[in-house]
Parts: C-alpha cells; structure tokens; sequence
C-alpha cells in the first residue's frame, strides 16, 4: 500500500490510500434450527486523490488489481469535483477500545448452543412460535495512509445476537424480535429473550387503536426508526451545504424542547461502531448536535467542511464508496427525568411503538416520520391491554418534538450506532381500520 | 482472474458433500452522482470476489472470498461448515446440468459511451434542474455496472452469464420557510444507456413538482377509494402480494403454507398476477437463475385465484413443486434466496376513466417513495396525490402513505385498467440484499377502503 501511495504521490498533490479486511463467521438459524454456517472473507482497497485541484477516486477488491487505482483516480480527476480541503495530518486520537481478543476465541460450537439455547428458552414458553436467528462473530482491520504523514490502523472485533419469532393465527401474523451488539462475545442471553418474550406475552389480546390524537410512546428501538432519521438527516453538512435542511440558520437557536440532547460520540469503548478515528484519519471526538433544545453543530467530513467554512466533525464513512461522505458513527439522546417504567404507567390511554414499517418513506428532510405499526400496543390506564394491528401513525419531528416531550430517566442501547431512552409524544396522527375507537 | 473449468471442477473432487456450487464474478461500474449544482462524485470501481456453497445432510456452508485463490480450501470450509449444520436429508429439486454461456443484452452499451458523454447529458439535467425557480437542492445519481458470473456446480453446471445494469435517479427538493417537498424518477435498464437519453422535459416536470407540492394542501387520513397509477400498483403488486408468493417465507412454516395454500381465492376474476424472468426485455430478465435453474413465466394469481409461487431448488424440493429460476443473489458475497424478477399485474378491459367516473370522493395517488413489507400488512409511499371528487381528478395534495393488510385489499381490487406499463427503477431488499434490480408494473388499478395516512 507504501507502494500505491508513492506512486499516486508522483502524479497528484495529495493522495489517500484506504482499506479494510472483514473476517465474518455468521451461523443461522431458521425453523427453530441451524440452517447455514457461513465464513465471509473481503479485501476493499480505495485511493483517492487531489490533482490539480480535483478530487479523483477509484477502488476495488483486487489486491492484485492495485496498479490501475492509479491510472482510473486520474481519470476520474479530470471531472472531478473541486477539493475544498487539503489532506490532514498525523493527528492525536483519543483511546478507543473496540478490540476484544475474547471474540476470535469464541468456538462456532458455542456460537451455535448460544443461538439454539435463544430459540429453545422462547419455544419452551411458546411452542406455536417459529424461530429465526443469528449469532455474528466478526474480525475487521481498518488502515489509512495519506500523503501528509497520516499512518494508521486499528483491529475491531464485533458480536451480534438476533432473534425474530413469528406466530401465525389464521391469516393474523405476528412479527417479534430483538437484537444485542457488542464487541465483546455476548454469553448471556437473557435480556434478549426477555425482549421477545414480553412482545409475545402482550400480543395474546388484539384491541382496538386509540383514538386519532392520543399520545404515542416510543420505545428505544422505534426511536432508532421514527426520530433519529430525520434530525439526523437535517443535521448532517451535507445537507446544510445543499441548503436542503430545515435547520439552516438556526444554529444556537432553541428548535426542540429543552429536554431534547443530542450527540455523536464514536469514543465510547466496546461499541462496534465505535472508532478513534474517522476514515479520513481525522481524530473522533463527542459532538453535540442539539444542545437542551438548541442547535449545536452540523457534523461533517473534509469536503463539507470545507464547503461549509467549518472543520471536519470526524464524521466521514465510506460505506464501501472511495469517496467518504458526513455520518453519525454513535448518536446518543439524553435521559431525561421520567423513570422508564412510568413513562407506560402515566398514560392514560395510548399507543405504545415498538417498529414501524415504512419509516423511512415520507418527506423525511421536510422532519415527516410515520409508517405502518408494525408492532404496537394499546395502553390503558397505564397498563398494556393488547396488540393494535392495522394502523399507522405520522408526525412531524419539528412539531412533536418541540414542546411536552418526555424522555426516560434511562438509556437503552439500540445495536452499536444508538444510545437512547424511550419516548412519549404528543402531537402524533394514529389513523386506523376496524373496529370503533 | 482467470480460472479455468477444470480448476473449479477438481475443486470440487472428494469432499463427501450432497451438493457444491460455486459462482466467481468480476465485475466495474462507474458512479456518477450531482448533489446541488454541484458534481459530488465520479469515480470507478472494479473487482469482484466468489462464493463457494455446500450442502450436506440438508444443512448449509457457505463461504465468500475477495481473493480467488486455494479454491479447494474454501471449498473444503464450506463442506465442513455444512457438515456441522446436517442432521436430516438433503432435499434439492432435481434439475439437468446445463452447459451454457450467455452474453450480455445491450442496446446501446453504457461502456462504450464515453464518461466525458454520460457526464455531458447530466450537465444538462442539472441545468434543467436549475432552471426551474424555487429548487433548493437535487439528486441526481447514475450508475452502471458489468458483472460476468461464472457458475460452476457439482452435477456438472458450467454458466457463463454477462450482466450490464444501469439506473439514473433524480431528485428535485423545494423549500419555503422551513418547509421542505420533493419529487423524483427512477429509471434502469438492462444494458441500454438510451433510456436515461432525451429526459430534459421529464427533469422539468419533476423540477416543477416538488416546488408545486409546497403550496398543495395535505390528504386527510382515513379510508379512501383510492386509484393507483401504473407505478405505485406496480410497487403495490411487489409489496403487497409478490414477497407472500416468495416459497423460504412458506416451506418450514406450516402455517403460512396454509394461508398461500393453492386454490385460494384472493381477489376477483379480473385479477391475474405474473412474475418471470423469462418474460423478455425487462431489467430483471435472464436466462439462469443463481442456482443454474432456467428462468421461467409463473402465474401467481389466475382469475383471482393462487395458481403459483417462486422458487429455489431447495423450497421446490421440499414443496414437491418444479423450480421456477427465482433464486437470486445481489452479488458473490451473498447466497441465493428466492427472489421476483419482473412482476406484474395483467391489463383488464376498464379505462382509466371508466375508474375514476363514479367515484364521489377519493385520492389518485401516483409514482413513488418505496415500499415495504411484513407479509400480512404493507406501507408504501405515493410520489404525488390528487383529490378526486365527482369523478375527476382534482387538486394537487401532499404525498401519501397508503397502508394495509393484504388479504382485505387485494380483495378490494374492484377495477382494472386496460393500460399496463412497466417500471424499471426498482431495487428490491431482502435478507439484507439490496438494491436487487427488479421491474414491476400494472394497468391504473381502483382499490376500496384503503387506508391513507395523513394529517
């Protein structure tokens, strides 16, 4: 890689050598059973360069390919987007530990009692339910080398659990599931199957939706799916510099309620998102977006930095394409002051999320969020009576979120890219069909 | 990389497994995308990588490489990976080896038009974009790609298939005061770079809607008599009913096999449902499937009623069914899993007039966001909405979601037009495989008591 990188220094003013080796041993279950063991190998090398003034990229998974990189950067440069930035330094990153030796020693037999253990524990109380699963190992290098001295590498290790049951009566479907990740070998699945267990046990009973504007808890999982989307979307440079985001110029104005906090902060150890570096080698660092309701920063990379005026947030992902663009690596939402266990228990009458199908679909820049209830339950007298099937709910981030929200006193991980309480919300539309409200 | 046959073949030697298959591709694409006015990134990608799967005692290995070499040993992994996961009989439909290999379709090759060219025609879509008063940003991003797939397997398959794909999709957003609406198309083709040529008025038309959808008002929510235009039924006919017909959601679970059990009725006589990749022209059209099965036409829904259902060897197998030649995969790194192709619902005899003549008060939703799935229920996203009052089309409305259960709206389905069209910008996702490239279309279809969401 010295190699490519001297080479690509000889015809450009900087240049940019990136790439990634990803070891991943998934075993799958399906039927209640282990299906299929798999062993996932990939080699992903992208250079990018800046030659006179353009930004050229190219890359492939040929290691013995790496002499055209070169000739196709060049190419590309001669279209290129001007560069708004110049290569950083070797810079000083924070400590960061995503790397448990424990992981590779964990045995694929063992993965696979973990997996079936999940499904038995589950079918023993709910034999009718059909299982599916998985349990991940994976092993992944990330290295960058650019012209301006930057050299580095880190080793991640990661490790998932998931687990979905379906429980079919007549043509009446329920979906339930949970997930766990880390980068440590996860050996107790308990909370896990607690998760699916507790969605079972209240979907015994299927009940009517609440009425029209009733309010709308969301659990740390529908967070993940309603709400971070659009702010993070609006958040993002990128969309700052296209001057598509509603938030443009409301930097250090109040736009959500004062419960409302928000950060990027890839330096928390363990977490298989986590990272001490972006993939432009720029050091991580914990980012407030939005501030006790008040807009703090955008995040960006190199590129929209530089469009922007403003410095890079350490938030550049590839996502398999040579050219980085701004990400979120490791969102958290503050807690707030209501315990977990009353946010249900304060309702009066509503509608409690768990996933929402199609979430994604809507005006998401304009803040719309909204979808199908996937899995959802009625809550009376703070207490869940019952599924709610066949409804949708649609709200608007920068009306549902500006005033009365109320937050849980206790965050809940939501995979590696997510630390969040649950939610109650006002303002939300549940439409439904069937029977009188 | 080249490998020859016979290195694959002695690969496969002596390793005491049930079934062994092997696919090697290389593949390029070049990626050209506009964000704003500006280009945000051009640049090329080439590579590729393999896959080995092995199947023993009805159990899977599977394993994937970036580095074709030592074939033997992955193929020796894979086999012991099954080995570890077999504990009944294996079952695969059986099918003839086939020898075969297959060029690519292209009209008029993305390759061989020069990157200065391609980069020259999306110049002047953005400046059409641009042109248009009121733009706050746009989308607008090509791709194409060649993939050559060899696929090799233990019963003496050897498959030579070339692909070329191509997809161009623009996106225009408007803004006012904080408010923000857009409007977009997708296109894609197998192998012809005519069909993302001569879009200067199509670029306009989406230019102007989404500043237009600002000032519209917004759909109430509830149910409507709703009319769907040949794209959204198309995503309609995807969504709703083609991933049900998809037999891994079916073969171990008894009670699904119930629900999709042959013979049903799930809409009226005027309703037949297709998919195939045989079905000609289309961007999901091939010759072999990713198990070296030939691709086939199946009838889904006949006169209302479920006729048929999509395949790989392993869930055609163990339902006593033949091999429809649905078993796809996105790329090396992934298994095949039953996927559609191109998926349609039929022309009836209705205009679209006659649809919408007596219907007093209801929503003309058009083209689309996207969609999803969870068997039973589905969402997905009109592009536009119109009101219709006393049979005609009226004011333009704010997007929307239109939501339902499956059974109770296809049953729902009380009229379809006679003007069948096809669209080819799909990407379809699945077991974590996307964007599948998939076409699905449909005549304007009428459906009562649909469930819109809105505010």
């Amino acid at each position: 890689m010295e190699e490519l990188l001297e080479k690509a220094k000889k015809i450009a003013e900087g240049a940019e050598v990136f790439w990634t080796t990803r070891r991943e041993t998934p075993a799958h279950f399906e039927a209640n059973r282990l299906k299929m063991l798999q062993t996932r190998e990939s080699t992903w090398v992208a250079l990018r360069i800046i030659r006179n003034g353009r930004i050229g990229s190219s890359s492939t998974t040929r290691l013995d390919r790496l002499d055209s990189l070169v000739e196709q950067a060049v190419e590309m440069s001669e279209f290129g987007v001007p560069a708004t930035f110049e290569l950083p330094k070797h810079g000083s990153f924070p400590k960061v530990e995503v790397y448990d030796p424990q992981t590779e020693k964990i045995t694929i037999r063992e993965m696979v009692h973990l997996g079936q253990s999940m499904i038995d524990q589950v079918r023993a109380k709910y034999p009718e339910v059909l299982c599916e699963g998985g349990v991940t190992r994976s092993i992944s290098q990330v290295n960058i080398l650019n012209s301006k001295g930057v050299s580095a590498s880190y080793k991640k290790s990661g490790f998932a659990l998931d687990l979905d049951g379906t429980l079919i009566r007549g043509t009446d479907m329920l979906f339930v599931g949970d997930y766990d990740v880390s980068c440590s070998p996860i050996r107790d699945t308990k909370p896990v199957v607690d998760q699916v267990m507790q969605e079972l046990e209240w979907a015994k009973e299927t009940v009517s939706a609440p009425p029209e504007s009733s309010p709308v808890v969301l659990t740390s999982r529908a967070v993940a799916g309603a709400l971070v989307f659009p702010l993070t979307l609006a958040l993002n440079g990128e969309s700052l510099v296209q001057g598509s985001s509603p938030l443009i110029g409301k930097l250090g104005q109040k736009v959500f309620d004062e419960k409302l906090s928000l950060w990027d902060d890839p330096t928390i150890s363990f977490r298989p998102s986590s990272r001490a570096y972006d993939d432009e080698g720029i050091p991580s660092q914990k980012t407030p977006l939005i501030e006790k309701g008040v807009i703090a920063n955008f995040f960006f990379d190199l590129q929209t930095a530089g469009q922007a005026k403003a410095r890079s947030t350490g938030s550049a992902s590839r996502f398999g394409s040579p050219n980085p663009s701004p990400a979120t690596t490791l969102e958290v939402i503050g807690e707030g002051d209501t315990p977990n266990d009353s946010i249900i228990a304060n309702v009066e009458d509503g509608l409690l999320v768990f996933g929402l199908l199609g979430a994604g679909q809507g005006n998401i820049m304009g803040g719309d969020f909204g979808g199908n209830v996937l899995l959802g339950y009625r809550i009376k007298q703070g207490q869940v009576i019952g599924r709610v099937k066949d409804t949708m709910i649609a709200g608007n981030i920068y009306e549902c979120l500006k005033s009365s929200l109320v937050l849980g006193n206790k965050a809940e991980w939501v995979g590696g890219g997510l630390l969040t309480p649950p939610v109650c919300l006002q303002g939300i539309t549940i439409s439904s069909r069937g029977p009188a409200r | 990389m080249e490998i020859s046959k016979d290195e694959i073949t002695r690969a496969f030697k002596g390793h005491r497994a049930d079934f062994i298959e092997m696919r090697l591709e290389e593949s390029e694409s070049t990626r050209i995308v506009y964000r704003g006015k500006e280009l945000e990134e051009i640049g090329r990608s080439t590579g590729g990588g393999g896959c080995v799967r092995a199947l023993v005692k009805g159990g899977w290995g599977f394993v994937s490489f970036t580095t074709p070499e030592n074939l033997r040993d992955k193929v020796k992994l894979a086999v012991q990976q099954a080995r570890l996961v077999g504990k009944e009989a294996s079952l695969l439909a059986p099918v003839e080896p086939v020898v075969d290999t297959e060029p690519p379709v292209v009209k008029k090759d993305p390759r061989a038009v020069p990157l200065a060219d391609k980069k020259q025609l999306l110049d002047e879509y953005n400046e059409v974009m641009w042109g248009t008063p009121g733009i706050q940003t746009s989308t607008i991003a090509y791709s194409d790609g060649l993939r050559k797939i060899t696929y090799a397997s233990s019963i003496g398959s050897y498959i030579e298939q070339t692909k070329v794909d191509l997809s161009l999709r623009v996106n225009a957003v408007a803004k006012n005061d904080g408010e923000v609406q857009q409007s977009g198309v997708s296109i894609g083709s197998r192998g012809d770079f005519g069909v993302v040529e001569g879009l200067h008025d199509k670029v306009k038309e989406i230019a102007e809607k989404a500043v237009l959808l600002l000032s519209a008002p917004r759909a109430k929510g509830g149910e409507f008599t709703v009319i769907l235009d040949p794209i959204l039924a198309g995503v309609f006919t995807h969504e709703a009913f083609g991933h049900l017909s998809e037999s891994d959601f079916l073969y171990e679970n008894p009670r699904m096999k119930e629900i999709m059990v042959l013979g049903r009725r799930f809409g009226g006589k005027h309703l037949n449902i297709v998919d195939g990749a045989a079905v000609p022209g289309f961007r999901a059209s091939y010759k072999y499937d990713d198990e070296g099965v030939p691709s086939t036409r199946s009838d889904l829904i006949k006169e209302g009623v479920l006729v048929g259902r999509l395949h790989s060897r392993e869930t055609a197998g163990k339902m006593g069914e033949k091999p429809t030649g649905n078993a796809r995969a996105l790329d090396y790194r992934f298994e095949p899993i039953v996927r559609m192709t191109n998926t349609f619902i039929e022309p009836g005899t209705m205009t679209f007039k006659d649809l919408i003549a007596d219907v007093k008060e209801g929503i003309y939703a058009r083209n689309w966001y996207g969609g999803m799935t969870s068997m039973e229920m589905f969402t997905f996203s009109a592009g536009e909405a119109y009101a219709i009052r006393n049979g005609r089309v009226q004011e333009l409305l704010r997007p929307v979601v239109l939501s339902g259960n499956l059974f109770t709206t296809l049953e729902n389905i009380d009229a379809i037009a006679n003007d069948l069209e096809m669209n080819q910008g799909g990407g379809c996702g699945k077991g974590g495989q996307i964007p599948l490239p998939v076409s699905n279309g449909s005549p304007h279809i009428r459906i009562r008591k649909c469930l819109v969401g809105g505010r």
